[in-house]
């Protein structure tokens, strides 16, 4: 059993923190707690909300107190294994090309390599959901290679359009729609991130736990998934589904 | 044609809210809802609604809209306000309504809400709600994300709020009497999630420091001013999730309290969390209003918890007939210049 600490959120959340960091292990811990505290259904909590090194669990103090809730996390937390699941595999397609990646020459002058290495350095990495947050069905992808590492960008722009894929520090997001964004732009996906009228999963595509890699695509075949996206026509389906643990 | 209300002008920040959109936070989706949940289910027990049904949240200055529908019966419950009913849309005079009761309203009366007084949010509820998609299983509007109420966002001139019925119930008008609105002058908080980034006596001075209500407050975040808080380990924290209520101290010391319309997750440090008893109220708080933070344990949070649970319980034994002509005519203050709109919060999350 890792180590772990309970915080108080105030009289209807606990904190169980693992750590302090953007941390492959500890996000194991937290979505391995979350997977069996869902699984529990327990009543009285109310929601869990996986981030990167803490489980924040919501509950309602009088029918679940917050003893009973510790107690019964401790008793999950017993023989829990960080790897017992993986969650799907995606490869999701992404156009590095022209207007669609504003900050791609940039990028290269920062980090001083040719456009083409940026596309393949940043393509060609599987990536962890660490969590989503921020917006509706916005994943946080990491790790950026350490090569393509930059700080947010001093000026943040007001507002990009939904599809935008950036870089910031360690994490690369697919916007799911228009925002304020301080990352860098890289590319463009078709595939929208969220959809709250259809689909599983509350419409969102990405569940922290997935693995994410990302398919350059022309700019051809991005505006024509990108018209079928918008007809509602464009299916996009994991490479791999999720594991279950042995 | 489809039962509505149609909308003349907007009012300051005039959303459809509910009791929130629970259980998706782990998709990224903020859980909205009204800022004052207790007049809410007020506002709904007037019109005849079942609690946690969508009613408008009318922020400091309402809006003026026409009735669409054979009659319609509508209730208004939050803080003092300079509501009349006017006859037709050209016309400049009506007769005034006081907040806390249901009036019931014919075809082509106008409903004009000026200014609030004493208080953030009203709540104007109709018989029946309104005719609005769920999204989630809520009705809440969430604007960041562009879903929930009417089209995912705010009021506009022109848009015609449709209704579920085309008139009212026969019954007489109801008032609520003894429903405690008033603005706090004392929040209580439990020390954390992030206690162990200030020190002892930064935590002594927060809890014994007054802050005002500051401008750039909004659905999202109430910004307060007074002694800044030093951090003790800095500013920045690996995000985590923002439980309602969370007070979060940025790089500049001045906490932030995090409201309803709260990002799931944030970046920030978070010294001390508002008790749910006292979410409702918080809520009300209009600017330049001043207050301090108490700080209790879990033990009397959760006892102040029951008590809320049993003021609204009392809700229903608290309305009574509107006795005929009594109607007090509340004058208009000043409208404060509180900007809703401009002025995100800056959750210090890493994207932005």
């Amino acid at each position: 059993m890792p180590p772990y600490k309970v915080l108080t959120a105030g009289d209807t959340a606990l904190v169980i923190e693992f750590g302090d960091a953007v941390d492959r292990t500890l996000s194991a811990w937290v979505l391995a707690l979350a997977r069996r505290l869902d699984d529990a259904h327990v009543a009285g909590v109310i929601e869990t909300v996986p981030t990167f090194r803490s489980l924040m669990v919501y509950y309602d103090p009088i029918a679940l107190p917050a003893a009973e809730l510790i107690g019964r996390i401790e008793a999950l937390m017993d023989g829990v294994e960080p790897t017992s699941a993986t969650g799907r595999r995606w490869r999701l397609p992404v156009c590095y090309d022209g207007d669609l990646a504003p900050d791609l020459d940039d990028v290269a002058a920062r980090t001083g390599l040719t456009r083409a290495a940026v596309i393949d350095r940043h393509a060609d990495i599987t990536y962890h959901v660490y969590m989503l947050g921020f917006l509706p069905g916005l994943a946080y992808l990491g790790d950026v290679t350490p090569e393509l590492m930059l700080p947010r960008r001093d000026v943040p722009r007001i507002r990009i359009p939904a599809g935008s894929v950036g870089i910031g520090m360690a994490m690369t997001c697919i916007f799911p729609r228009e925002s304020p964004c301080g990352l860098h732009l890289l590319g463009h996906s078709p595939v929208p991130l969220w959809r709250p009228q259809n689909g599983a999963g509350a419409g969102a595509l990405l569940t922290p736990g997935d693995q994410v890699t990302f398919a350059p695509i022309p700019r051809h075949e991005h505006d024509e998934m990108a018209a079928a996206a918008a007809a509602g026509d464009l299916v996009v389906t994991p490479i791999e589904p999720a594991k279950d643990a042995a | 044609m489809t039962p509505a209300l149609s909308i003349v002008r907007p009012g300051l920040l005039t959303t459809i809210q509910d009791l929130g959109r629970v259980g998706h936070q782990s998709l990224g989706i903020a859980v909205c809802g009204a800022l004052d949940p207790l007049a809410l289910r007020a506002a709904n027990a007037l019109a005849g609604n079942p609690p946690g049904a969508g009613a408008l949240e009318v922020l400091h200055l309402g809006p003026t809209m026409v009735v669409e529908a054979d009659d319609v019966r509508v209730s208004f419950v939050g803080p003092r306000a300079t509501i009349d009913i006017l006859p037709d849309v050209a016309a400049i005079r009506g007769r005034p309504v006081e907040t806390m009761r249901s009036v019931r309203l014919r075809r082509g009366e106008v409903i004009r809400i000026g200014s609030l007084a004493g208080g953030a949010a009203l709540y104007v509820a109709v018989e029946g709600g309104f005719d609005v998609a769920p999204v989630l299983g809520s009705v809440s509007t969430d604007i960041r994300a562009g879903i929930g109420g009417w089209q995912g966002r705010a009021l506009v001139a022109g848009d015609h709020l449709p209704l579920r019925l085309t008139s009212a119930s026969r019954r007489e008008e109801s008032r609520i009497a003894g429903l405690d609105l008033s603005l706090p002058a004392v929040v209580r908080a439990i020390v954390g999630p992030q206690g162990d980034y200030f020190s002892a006596v930064d935590i002594a001075a927060f809890f014994a420091s007054t802050y005002t209500v500051g401008a750039g407050s909004n659905r999202m975040g109430m910004r307060l001013e007074g002694a800044p808080i030093a951090h003790a380990r800095g500013h920045n924290i690996t995000s985590d999730a923002i439980a309602p209520g969370s007070i979060q101290v940025p790089g500049n010391g001045q906490p932030i309290i995090l409201l309803a319309d709260r990002q799931t997750t944030g970046g920030y440090p978070k010294i001390a969390t508002v008790i749910s008893a006292d979410m409702p109220a918080v809520g009300r708080l209009t600017m330049g209003a001043k207050i301090r933070f108490e700080s209790v344990t879990a033990e009397e949070a959760l006892r102040l918890r029951r008590l809320l649970i049993e003021e609204i319980a009392r809700i229903p034994e608290r309305i009574e007939p509107v006795r005929n002509g009594v109607e007090a005519v509340e004058l208009a203050p000043k409208l404060s210049d509180h900007n809703l709109i401009s002025g995100v919060v800056d959750a210090g999350d890493w994207i932005t």
